[in-house]
């Protein structure tokens, strides 16, 4: 074949962050293929440096407002281990409830407003409210739970407020969770439809698929969004979370801004598919539905699965928030207040975010003054897995148009969700007096 | 104006976060979209505008090509707005300018790599260290209701304004206990208004993320300081967190 292809996506849109696809193709040969990222590094690592360890979680809940209680909790859980704080079950049941919320927002975000319109054959969710209302009003609805529930938890949909060291400083009240558990369980209904929905137009994916290292929290208790061990679908043991480092093993590139990462193989894949492929057993029993219907099984090796392990999550999410709703109607809610004795010492928060697993290691001196930091962004480790992505579709799909070539591309770094803005500024601080 | 205002959103340095507010207006956005034409918006759709009446202008600027990025934008668009706190103040990425090197900040980050071109960085800027701006809509993050109400007030032909008086009003209106009784540090009552006062309702200290009133009463707070034996270095520690220029913005 002696074909040319000249792809040039300069600052893709509906993702999230300013990211490049660049393709490069001369009489059939291959000069380039590159996903680029180009958004300005923030060097978050550089602001906490100096600052108290109860500001901590204030200014890196600031490095994603999609995802700002995933790093507030991630955060928060680096700063506890550090200081040797323990929360209460109480405090854990609030914190898994309004990391629910957040991932079920989210997602919804991503697979309605960003995705949808992609199989829908349309520029936005915007004209979607002309030709299909009742799927944007059903879609409306669930994203408005999900943000009130993180309103009723955490003080604010983004940027919670309430969460801190060691408690929360205000709680719901009865009445307030008496609604949501209502409405929780009205939305299983709802999410069910929009699977239905989703199901009917997702054969727009285009056929791809391919084989990689997919790494994600696990535990033996539950399908792991907020606490866990490190696992891969190449290893059959775990890792403990302060031993991050030796399974990222981030390093620079010239074409982005952001790190790259890799474990067992050239890259790997974190997310809703990393943790379906390696937690789908423990899925609730209308989540294992819904991923039936979504044509979801064991091992899912194609990247656009990711949009379907989505909404596998969010009802999964719902249904363990009935949960724990139920629970915390059944205790005599108190505000705590812990004593917190500063000292000197490291500690790694691991969390499950939308985007996949989240890592914040902080070391304080004896004032309890942050002298250190490092943030493991999940969309980061993702990166290297786009780019290898890329590196197998486009030899493999030379032969169809170069519009159809760009647009399968543009829809494959959607898939992945990626939270560029977020992914710009973090390795290795160490901090040099 | 008698067409529909053709509005655009964009993004620097930021969290993306205040965009993410304009989302989180669910089925409003569809009122929004009685009022403003939306041609571009990256992060939600699909097209590129060549002129704009109004430009939304999230995030803060860290380095030379964004800046040229912005002027094109200013050039283009009639009116723009800095919505959120970094396009306000530089926000919490201010925070860097702490630092007196640029080179150690990027040493700190990417190490041995941080010659690397494209990992350039300058001082943090508010977007109107860059460009003219017409209007402010401050906060970490932006609220919801502010922000339609200013939209509203836009193209109704209408200045839009911020309130001018501080957290503790909105605070008392809510019957809180003051912070201060409870033994925890507050801005309130140097900061600006608007959010609700949101953060000590919920049992949180006011951070000031909406930057102070124009003419703070500053001998109230040295009074208030002098009551619970606080010093001025305390407060001026948290005030340092979102970036608030001492030159308060109109």
């Amino acid at each position: 074949m002696s074909k040319d292809v000249k792809i040039n996506v300069k600052h893709l849109t509906r993702v999230e962050g300013h990211g490049n696809i660049v393709v490069d193709v001369n009489s059939g040969k291959i000069e380039k293929v590159e996903w680029q990222v180009s958004e300005a590094p923030r060097f978050f690592e550089t602001m906490v440096v100096g600052r108290e360890y109860s500001e901590l979680a204030t200014i890196t809940s600031r490095i994603c407002g999609i995802c700002s209680i995933g790093h507030t909790f991630a955060s928060l859980k680096a700063t506890e281990a550090a200081l040797g704080v323990e929360i209460s079950e109480q405090t854990r049941v609030l914190r898994e409830l309004l990391l629910h919320g957040e991932t079920m927002q989210s997602h919804i975000l991503h697979v309605c407003y960003l995705v949808l319109p992609d199989l829908f054959k349309v520029g936005s969710v915007l004209p979607l409210i002309e030709s299909h209302k009742e799927v944007v009003l059903l879609v409306t609805k669930i994203h408005r739970l999900a943000n009130e529930l993180c309103d009723i938890i955490g003080g604010r949909t983004t940027h919670p407020i309430r969460p801190k060291v060691g408690h929360f400083t205000m709680l719901p009240t009865r009445k307030e969770l008496e609604g949501l558990k209502v409405r929780l369980e009205e939305c299983l209904g709802d999410l069910k439809q929009l699977a239905e929905t989703f199901q009917s137009v997702s054969d727009g994916f285009p056929e791809f698929s391919r084989e990689t290292e997919y790494v994600s929290l696990t535990n033996e208790k539950e399908y792991a969004f907020y606490d866990g061990e490190v696992t891969t679908t190449d290893i059959d043991k775990v890792i403990k979370a302060d031993e991050y480092r030796g399974v990222v093993n981030e390093f620079v590139v010239p074409q982005s801004t952001a790190k790259y990462g890799k474990f067992n193989r050239e890259s790997f894949m974190v997310g809703a598919l990393a943790r379906y492929n390696n937690n789908h057993a423990q899925l609730t029993s209308l989540s294992k539905e819904v991923a039936e219907l979504l044509g979801l099984s064991g091992i899912n090796y194609s990247p656009y699965q990711n949009n379907a392990a989505q909404i596998v999550e969010c009802v999964f999410a719902v249904e363990r928030s009935i949960n724990h709703v139920d629970w915390l109607l059944l205790q005599e809610l108190k505000v705590e207040k812990p004593e917190i004795k500063v000292k000197n010492g490291r500690g790694v928060g691991a969390v499950e975010v939308p985007r996949g697993i989240l890592f914040h290691d902080y070391t304080y001196n004896d004032d309890g003054i942050c002298v250190a930091a490092n943030c493991v962004i999940p969309t980061n480790l993702n990166h290297n897995n786009i780019q290898k992505d890329f590196e197998k579709m486009v030899p493999a799909m030379l032969d169809i148009p170069q519009e159809e070539l760009r647009f399968n591309l543009e829809m494959l770094v959607r898939a992945y969700d990626p939270c560029i803005s977020c992914s710009t500024h973090y390795l290795n601080v160490e901090f040099k007096k | 104006m008698s067409k529909k205002p053709r509005a655009a959103f964009f993004d620097f340095a930021g969290c993306e976060g205040c965009q993410l507010q304009v989302a989180n207006l669910e089925e409003d956005i569809i009122k929004l979209l009685e009022l403003v034409e939306v041609v571009e918006f990256r992060e939600v759709m699909t097209g590129e505008a060549e002129e704009y009446d109004i430009a939304f202008v999230e995030g803060s600027i860290t380095r030379k090509s964004d800046e040229n990025r912005l002027k094109d934008i200013r050039e283009r668009s009639k009116l723009v707005v800095a919505y959120g706190q970094c396009a306000v103040s530089g926000g919490i990425n201010r925070l860097k300018n702490n630092w007196s090197s640029m080179d150690d900040v990027k040493k700190c980050v990417y190490g041995d790599d941080s010659n690397l071109a494209h990992l350039d960085t300058y001082p943090t800027r508010g977007i109107d260290e860059v460009v003219e701006v017409d209007l402010y809509i401050p906060g970490c993050p932006i609220d919801r209701d502010e922000f339609l109400r200013m939209v509203k007030e836009l193209c109704l032909g209408k200045t839009p304004r911020l309130p001018n008086h501080p957290v503790c009003v909105e605070c008392k209106l809510k019957e809180n206990i003051c912070l201060f009784d409870q033994g925890v540090i507050c801005l309130g009552p140097l900061a600006r208004a608007g959010c609700g006062a949101r953060c000590p309702s919920n049992g949180s200290p006011c951070e000031a993320c909406r930057g102070t009133v124009e003419n703070p009463n500053k001998n109230a707070m040295h009074e208030i300081l002098d009551k619970y034996n606080y010093t001025v270095e305390e407060i001026r520690r948290t005030i340092n967190l979102f970036g608030v220029n001492p030159e308060v913005k109109k």
